[in-house]
């Protein structure tokens, strides 16, 4: 009666998290392009109606899932996963009792080809978030979506959310046109240290160069994995072009683009630097120096190594404990349950600052629990 | 082993499938070409709800470019990771010796049968004991 049992790793019940949690990346979408047109100028509502959106969209290789979601993240009243409050507050703030929510929208303001309308469209996003998210849900806060190829438009979208305690970060997205330690973007720095708001690049992206730096591949896996290429180039070009020397209390957060590659990537850029300082003679310090105090990343998704010890090995190697912070990527495909992310038990200390410190001395957020 | 009602055979036709709370658990109950399977509502690797996944097939291919759908309907992907496992038998495909979920045995079972039994437990489905209902058949799954 009973079949054969083999050596199993048998379901388990969900445990629940004993330490506060903070998620640094969740999702948030426009339920329809009527919702969108509320916060559209006529102008620009014609022009989406009329032209769509228009970008460089190389990643748009078909996703395992629909949507790139959770199959359950659809809610039942049949709106796209992210867009309902109620259904999100169900399915992750209150089944994970979620101290904060930091949200992401990726909705492609930052890819538009026309600037203009990139602009409209990033100021649309976050009217909306503001309005129909951060202000009905108090555990929620917004990143500010910016037109960031154009850094004057970025910086005046910066400018009008900059001081509002809703919004905690601005938004980059990680393939831009240019590395962005190049000057051209520096305007969007200048912005955000001025109201001490952290920059985070997020996965994903359309600046036209190709998925990867071998060129285009034949699939979504590699799109998927080879991602971290295009972090690792974000990070070289902010240390490498003196973006830190020139705005020393500047904060980068890298939000689901892994980090197993970060250590060995510091090492051989301090090894480069050694040898080739010359080139670069405002870097005053390794560039591993740099590295290490203005970047945060956020756990979403998890290198897994197979051997538990080895994850330990990357935690030290990776040298921040202050600065992982934990993610679910809601209501995407690749989500990480709060109770079961890590594939190794954590120190009680370093869990809390993981699962939630770390991000409320970021963001500087208030606690909620006591 | 305790037994437990868990539908009417007709309330799961082939392809479809209910999800029920037994002795404290979710379980996923599978109807598959008139085979009823049982696996654990929770995928071994994060706990997502595994039967509410999508159910597919077996795309195999035995050199780069040479594809072959098999078993349509008989493989279970997690909604959340989209990690597979062979609802027969709740082993995954790409890990099978270590990485697999509970399945439970299912019967069908006669009304009358159980009307006149002892042995099964009352499961969240009410085998009343009406004329009526006595005469359809039931689905139950065993519950170590």
């Amino acid at each position: 009666m009973e079949p054969i049992q083999l050596a199993e790793r048998r379901t388990r019940k969900r445990q629940r998290v004993q330490t506060p949690v903070i998620d640094c990346d969740i999702h948030n979408a426009f339920p329809s392009n009527e919702t969108l047109y509320k916060y559209l100028p006529a102008r620009w509502r014609r022009h989406h109606e009329t032209i769509g959106l228009r970008g460089h969209y190389g990643g748009h290789y078909p996703r395992a899932m629909k949507n790139a979601a959770r199959h359950d993240a659809w809610p039942p009243n049949g709106l796209p996963p992210g867009s309902d409050l109620a259904f999100m507050r169900a399915q992750l703030l209150d089944a994970w009792d979620l101290e904060y929510g930091i949200l992401n929208p990726l909705l492609g303001a930052g890819g538009q080809l026309n600037l203009e309308f990139g602009a409209a469209l990033a100021r649309a996003t976050n009217e909306w978030q503001l309005a129909e998210w951060v202000e009905p849900e108090p555990r929620l806060r917004a990143s500010i979506v910016v037109p960031y190829e154009d850094s004057a438009l970025a910086a005046q979208e910066i400018e009008r959310w900059g001081g509002h305690p809703g919004f905690v970060q601005v938004l980059l997205i990680a393939r831009t046109a240019e590395p962005l330690g190049r000057r051209k973007y520096w305007p969007i720095y200048e912005a955000a240290v001025r109201h001490d708001l952290p920059i985070g690049i997020h996965f994903g992206g359309a600046g036209g160069g190709p998925i990867t730096g071998a060129g285009f591949p034949s699939h979504y896996i590699e799109d998927h994995a080879g991602m971290p290429q295009a972090f690792q180039a974000q990070v070289i070009s902010l240390v490498c072009e003196g973006v830190f020397e020139r705005f020393p209390t500047l904060k980068i957060v890298l939000i689901e683009g892994g980090f197993a590659w970060l250590p060995p990537l510091a090492w051989r850029l301090d090894q480069s630097w050694r040898r080739l300082k010359e080139e670069v003679p405002y870097l005053r310090r390794a560039p591993s120096e740099y590295i290490h105090e203005h970047f945060w990343i956020t756990t979403q998704p998890m290198e897994e190594p197979p051997k538990g010890r080895f994850f330990r090995q990357l935690l030290e190697q990776l040298n921040a404990d202050d600065r992982l912070m934990f993610a679910t990527d809601y209501p995407h495909w690749d989500f990480d349950a709060p109770d079961r992310a890590f594939p190794v038990e954590l120190p009680p200390a370093l869990k809390r600052k993981i699962m939630a410190e770390n991000a409320r001395a970021l963001y500087k957020l208030p606690p909620r629990h006591l | 082993m305790a037994r437990y009602v868990v539908a009417t055979v007709d309330e799961i036709p082939p392809g479809g499938r209910k999800i029920v709370e037994v002795a404290g658990r979710s379980i996923g109950v599978f109807n598959i070409g008139g085979e009823f399977y049982a696996l654990r509502n929770s995928c071994p690797h994060q706990g997502g709800a595994l039967c509410e996944g999508r159910l597919s097939g077996l795309l195999l291919a035995t050199v780069p470019g040479e594809y072959t759908y098999s078993r349509r309907g008989e493989i279970l992907r997690c909604p959340w990771h989209g990690w597979e496992f062979d609802v027969k038998t709740g082993q995954s495909w790409f890990d099978p010796a270590r990485t697999r979920v509970r399945s439970y045995p299912v019967q069908v079972a006669e009304g009358k049968e159980l009307a006149e039994s002892q042995g099964p437990q009352k499961g969240p489905y009410v085998a009343e004991t009406y004329e009526v209902t006595v005469e359809r058949q039931y689905v139950l799954v065993e519950i170590p």
